[in-house]
């Protein structure tokens, strides 16, 4: 069997967006969409992403409104049927209230749907109220992502699991379906804004490391990151400077500055996470968040590998503030045409040979894992391995009772 | 000479302020009896007041900015901490209150703290013991036995019967004691006690 052709082929480093998936408010309009109209606006953006070129779409995952993405492999695997080029992904998936039964199963379908054009990122979600509704508690978040995704590994690479643990029921005898495309599981990423344990983890498996810095100063953002960097080296995965490091950030541009500034203002001033809190001016200057012209974006942007080292993915944060569709469509335009390509440039000319440009796709872990010898050929279950009976066993069985 | 840093701090909002004229008494008194010591106190004195935006919008987005980060490294790095509020309808001024719930909650952990309060009246002395005592119990501090209430009427006399300096001097040799008897703190950073995977995964 050949490995299935993965779009990303080409060596140069991703840029894309993700949805955190709010509902909020158009302050300008008063307009608020409500759930199936966000949903189908995530979609839009999306879609659009990929016919801009942009490399990776990432949609949230959230229980509680004012957010509308509860079911990430639904929404990621109908995009895959429709979209050709860009990478799927999530940001994050929440590895401590979902059974990581659940996950192993939903994402490996992902994987077979999407050919490969996939990958997903770990996190444990910080709403306190969603741990108790799914029989878990927040005092435990650390702990359920060591065990959750030790387990889940387990489950991608073993075909048969038993298994026991803290936090789930045990297995015995378990087989998570469908197994991995062409045996190998996706790439995994780990998501953490202030637990330097997830970034250990993170290190430990030779996993990819993304620091969503869109609330942060890049100095904590650098020492996050340095942190994993080390710790990749610690445990032989490579040197520092190859670990697989993706950033979060956010901007809104126009061609002229002064414009984005007007435009923009009233929708960092009331948004829920920015407003009545430091001025746009503040946070802009503190965080991430650039507004301005592509320029301006190209500039600051093109600033982050100087802390961080040469990285492999960055991901903006587009539909935020209650912007509506259409300004969002226009910022994927803008991100696409006049800015990752510059981006994208400058940062392939000044990566050193021996840094990865982008995190592996599925073709390139297929080809190292048969390199390493470490594919696993899957044996057709022509039965049951419990009952040992057939498909045709059942259905002799299911023709006696209704006879 | 051994050194030991000492941060006050002042929730005053007037200026000059009461509370700041308390906190720098404190301050006198603890300085001296730590040199009386061999000890040489590095002071700093934060005005809560100058950094009241900054916490606010920390309260609202969870990271610290500009000047405020510095204080907040300062404050956790501190041998000795000498913080003091006016009392505000029954108890700290908020002010107060929003910088030390922006503070980790094991951030003052063992640390020795001098406790300082001004108001119009004496009947509010006892918030010491009712508000500010117990918020210093709960983050685990070291809270010397001693603290101060300064009314007003405690800043007019200046003779033998008014307890007030006898009261500062007191407290300052209380913290000065605290402060001689531990090992210099070293600052500690996110990084320090992070668990191996190997450790993290056993605790699974």
């Amino acid at each position: 069997m050949n490995p299935s052709q993965a779009a990303q082929s080409e060596d140069t480093m991703q840029y894309g967006i993700f949805s955190v998936g709010d509902v909020t408010t158009d302050p300008t309009t008063g307009h608020t969409p409500d759930d199936t109209e966000r949903v189908r606006n995530i979609l839009t953006i999306a879609r659009h992403a990929d016919e801009a070129g942009l490399d990776v779409f990432a949609t949230g995952e959230h229980h509680n409104p004012p957010f509308v993405p509860s079911s990430p492999t639904t929404m990621l695997g109908y995009l895959a049927g429709l979209t050709t080029h860009i990478t799927l992904s999530t940001a994050t998936t929440l590895i401590t209230t979902n059974d990581p039964v659940r996950i192993a199963e939903e994402y490996a379908m992902l994987q077979v749907i999407a050919d490969g054009r996939m990958d997903l990122m770990m996190g444990r979600g910080n709403t306190g109220p969603v741990y108790p509704w799914f029989g878990q508690d927040i005092r435990q978040g650390i702990p359920l992502a060591i065990e959750n995704y030790a387990l889940l590994r387990r489950l991608w690479t073993e075909d048969v699991v038993d298994w026991t643990g803290k936090f789930r029921t045990p297995l015995q005898g378990f087989t998570s379906t469908p197994r991995p495309l062409d045996g190998v599981p996706p790439f995994v990423w780990h998501g953490s804004i202030r637990s330097p344990e997830i970034a250990e983890q993170a290190a430990f498996y030779g996993d990819g490391f993304l620091h969503n810095a869109i609330f942060w100063p890049m100095e904590h953002t650098a020492a996050m990151v340095n942190f994993y960097r080390q710790r990749f080296e610690h445990y032989g995965h490579g040197s520092a400077d190859q670990a697989i490091v993706g950033l979060g950030g956010q901007v809104f541009m126009r061609k002229d500055s002064q414009k984005a500034w007007d435009e923009f203002r009233p929708y960092f001033d009331n948004a829920p996470v920015y407003g009545h809190g430091p001025s746009m001016e503040d946070f802009t200057r503190e965080t991430p968040l650039t507004v301005g012209s592509p320029q301006q974006v190209i500039d600051r942007y093109a600033s982050f590998r100087e802390q961080v080292g040469d990285y492999q993915r960055q991901l903006f944060l587009l539909d935020h503030a209650g912007l509506p569709l259409k300004t969002v469509l226009e910022q994927i335009d803008l991100l696409a045409t006049e800015v990752v390509p510059v981006l994208r440039a400058e940062a392939d000319k000044a990566r050193p040979a021996h840094v990865p440009a982008d995190p592996p796709s599925h073709a390139e872990r297929v080809a190292a894992a048969r390199a390493a010898g470490e594919v696993h050929e899957q044996k057709p279950a022509a039965a049951d391995h419990w009952t040992g009976k057939t498909a045709e066993d059942d259905l002799a069985a299911a023709d006696a009772a209704t006879r | 000479m051994s050194e030991r840093s000492i941060v006050v701090l002042s929730a005053g909002i007037s200026q000059p302020s009461s509370t700041r004229l308390l906190a720098d008494r404190l301050r006198d008194a603890t300085v001296s009896e730590l040199a009386a010591r061999g000890i040489t106190a590095q002071v700093e004195t934060v005005e809560l007041r100058d950094l009241a935006h900054a916490v606010v919008d920390m309260t609202l987005t969870g990271f610290a900015s500009g000047d405020l980060a510095r204080v907040i490294e300062k404050v956790e790095a501190a041998d000795g901490i000498i913080a003091v509020t006016p009392i505000f309808t029954a108890s700290y001024a908020g002010l107060f209150k929003s910088f030390v719930d922006i503070l980790g909650k094991d951030a003052l952990v063992g640390r020795p703290v001098l406790l300082g309060a001004t108001g119009g009246t004496t009947r509010h002395s006892l918030t010491l013991d009712y508000a500010l005592r117990p918020l210093f119990t709960y983050l685990r501090a070291d809270v010397a036995t001693t603290s101060v209430f300064a009314a007003t009427d405690d800043w007019a006399s200046d003779d033998e019967v008014n307890p007030l300096p006898a009261r500062i001097r007191r407290a300052g040799r209380e913290l000065a004691e605290m402060v001689a008897d531990r090992e210099p703190s070293a600052p500690t950073g996110l990084f320090d006690a992070v668990p191996s995977f190997d450790q993290l995964l056993g605790g699974a």
